[in-house]
């Protein structure tokens, strides 16, 4: 079922504090997410929502490793990675709540957003194609496209013909498998077959899998691989085993509470909370704080025009 | 008083109950989940691997479908929303449909495939169409769709009858809705089937202001606006809801109405509608007395915010304004 590591990754030696700036992201990102929830129970939100609970380490790892002119390309969990690649927390809400100053008139909402060299769509498996391609056009420049995908995903035949001709036409593709062990209601040992790292291996293409929680770590670990994707024009599949904290969408979490609860032993928050008191307790209160006002002051706003049909 | 999704989920557990070369597939339809609209709910826990929830491969668990057909066997597919039929495309329109004729001689596949279509729900782009325009006029391949008066049972054995693959969209706000039962629609309209279409007509009017034609989804927007038609503007109409879109059946009485209107949710352009409109205008010709009124959804993508999309999609208020006028 899901996926476990014994001991939390992030605990096998003494962690030092991530940097403020990593914690206040991750925080940032982890109340956006809450809120979200909220308002759709408030009935604020309509339409659905798919939020990352429990994976925001991913992106905020990731963030220094991508430069301004790489393109990254999301999917139906993309708050996260929007909000680690821009700081633009107002323009993502409003956009979800179909609100002036909305990243995409509203039109696209949470899981069809294109801005500034991100874009997200809500057809699983259709983006990493359209990477080849862009990351065919970047060849040479040094960005590079990087694509995140689900675990789940990885059942798209068009993944298989992407990675084929990733490898082949040596592009700097990064492919970020987000494998938090389920897609939607249904876990991965239902509908994979071996493993990504021997579908990788299939295309030549190197694989990595990271288990660490740590942005540092992580940071590390991946650096010089991803000078590899640019200098080299080789694509990689960094695969990260995560864990999904909350429901697919909203409501819809068929695991048991202890299934749940295991997800849960993996949390960065839980731990940072422990671990670190100070500056978690004033940092996880500031953002909360932000993420109240940047709510209050999007859902006052009128809706959205949509002005360039 | 019975929902359409619980009452195409009991249909779908009547018909595996009593044909045991049924098998469902598709994405997350296995318990505890049950779908992600809950139709194909306690089918795996009473039927097991009859019943597979499959990996997000539409295009091939469609193929897959029409292998056990081909085989022998029945199947049921469920695309978690039609949109994504997109990607069962070739599957479905260079093998099922084709194979049923293009080795010189019948090869049934009986092969049904569930879409969950339409809007109105904010999913946005990609998760709100209404696909069926795009399906229309495959030799070998038929669309149904589902509305509140038709029994879904006799539907699925209509269409695995038909020996050949068969798409069967289910408007997703049409799921939270009841069926209507017993002739009765509401205080002022009576509803009657007659084969595979649905009349809905108010008591003592035979020659209607205005005929509707709508697909299975549009029904309660039609009728909201035939009610203000009636009681603001002193217009009666009557609505025709097909169950089979195409090829299309029969359609009973248009002779005797003033006014003829197609209602679909699918982007304007090379529609379904266009496409009853091009079958009644020689049966009509002589007794219609302007052309026959089309709407359909605007010509552009489904936004997600709510108030946009409301904009592009057909709201009764629309299909209300468009036939006083047409009538004015
Ligand atoms: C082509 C396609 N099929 C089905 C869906 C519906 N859907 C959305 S997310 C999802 C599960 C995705 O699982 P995974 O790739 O593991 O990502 P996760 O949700 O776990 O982040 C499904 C089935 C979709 N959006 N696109
Ligand atoms: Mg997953």
């Amino acid at each position: 079922m899901i996926v476990t590591v014994p001991t939390p990754a992030g605990m096998r030696n003494a962690p030092s504090p991530p940097a403020d700036e990593d914690l206040e992201l991750l925080l940032l990102i982890r109340h956006f997410e809450l809120t979200l929830l909220r308002l759709f129970e408030a009935g604020e939100l309509s339409g659905t929502t798919h939020t990352c609970l429990g994976q925001e380490y991913i992106p905020v790892a990731l963030k220094p490793l991508l430069q301004e002119d790489d393109h990254v390309f999301s999917n139906h969990r993309g708050h996260g990675h929007f909000l680690a690649r821009h700081a633009e927390p107002y323009g993502l809400l409003a956009e979800i709540m179909g609100r002036e100053g909305a990243l995409c008139a509203g039109v696209g909402g949470s899981q069809h957003i294109y801005h500034r060299r991100f874009l997200s769509t809500g057809v699983q498996g259709e983006s990493l194609p359209v990477a080849v391609g862009v990351a065919l056009k970047l060849k040479g420049s040094g960005a590079l496209a990087c694509a995140y995908i689900g675990d789940g995903t990885w059942g798209e035949g068009s993944v298989y013909e992407a990675l084929n001709m990733a490898r082949l036409w040596r592009v700097p593709l990064l492919v970020v498998v987000e494998n938090n062990g389920i897609a939607q209601s249904t876990p991965t040992s239902a509908q994979m077959s071996g493993d990504i790292a021997a579908r990788a291996a299939a295309f030549d293409v190197p694989h990595h899998r990271v288990t660490s929680t740590e942005v540092g770590e992580i940071r590390a670990e991946l650096a010089p691989l991803v000078a590899v994707v640019r200098g080299d024009c080789r694509p990689l599949v960094a695969e990260f085993v995560t864990h999904r904290l909350g429901p697919h969408s909203k409501g819809d979490d068929t695991r048991s509470p202890e299934e749940i609860a295991r997800a849960g032993d993996h949390d960065w928050y839980a731990r940072y909370a422990r671990m670190f008191p100070d500056p978690f307790d004033r940092l996880d209160r500031e953002r909360r704080e932000l993420v109240e006002r940047i709510a209050a002051e999007v859902t006052a706003r009128p809706p959205s025009v949509w002005e360039q049909r | 008083m019975t929902r359409v999704s619980e009452h195409l989920n009991q249909a779908l557990h009547d018909l595996m109950e009593a044909d045991p070369r049924v098998h469902v597939l598709g994405e997350d339809v296995s318990d505890p989940y049950g779908g992600a609209f809950k139709v194909t709910r306690g089918l795996s826990t009473r039927f097991g691997d009859r019943v597979r929830s499959t990996p997000l491969s539409e295009g091939a668990l469609t193929g897959v479908g029409a292998g056990l057909a081909l085989a022998g066997d029945r199947a049921v597919v469920e695309i978690m929303f039609a949109d994504f039929a997109a990607l069962a495309f070739d599957q479905l329109v260079n093998f099922a449909a084709k194979s049923t004729s293009m080795y010189g001689r019948p090869v049934p596949v009986p092969l049904v495939v569930r879409c969950p279509s339409g809007g109105n729900r904010g999913y946005g782009p990609t998760h709100s169409q209404s696909p069926q325009k795009h399906f229309i006029g495959v030799p070998g391949l038929s669309l149904f769709e589902m509305t509140p008066f038709h029994d879904a049972g006799e539907l699925f054995a209509r269409m695995f009858a038909l020996g050949q693959p068969c798409l069967f969209f289910e408007d997703k706000v049409l799921y939270t809705r009841r069926m209507y039962e017993g002739g009765v629609v509401d205080d002022l309209f009576r509803y009657e089937l007659a084969g595979d279409v649905a009349r809905v007509f108010l008591d003592g009017v035979t020659e209607p202001d205005c005929t509707l034609i709508a697909h299975g989804g549009m029904t309660h927007r039609a009728l909201a606006a035939m009610r203000e038609l009636l009681l603001e503007e002193d217009l009666a109409c009557e609505l025709l809801v097909p169950a089979r879109l195409h090829p299309l059946p029969g359609l009973p009485g248009l002779e005797r109405a003033r006014h003829v209107c197609v209602v679909e949710d699918g982007s304007e352009g090379g529609t379904w509608g266009a496409e009853v409109a091009r079958l009644l205008y020689p049966r009509l010709w002589s007794t219609l007395r302007r052309p026959i009124g089309l709407i359909s959804a605007a010509d552009s993508v489904i936004p997600a915010a709510p108030h946009l999309e409301r904009e592009v999609l057909v709201q009764p208020g629309r299909i209300r304004h468009t036939i006083a006028e047409a009538l004015s």
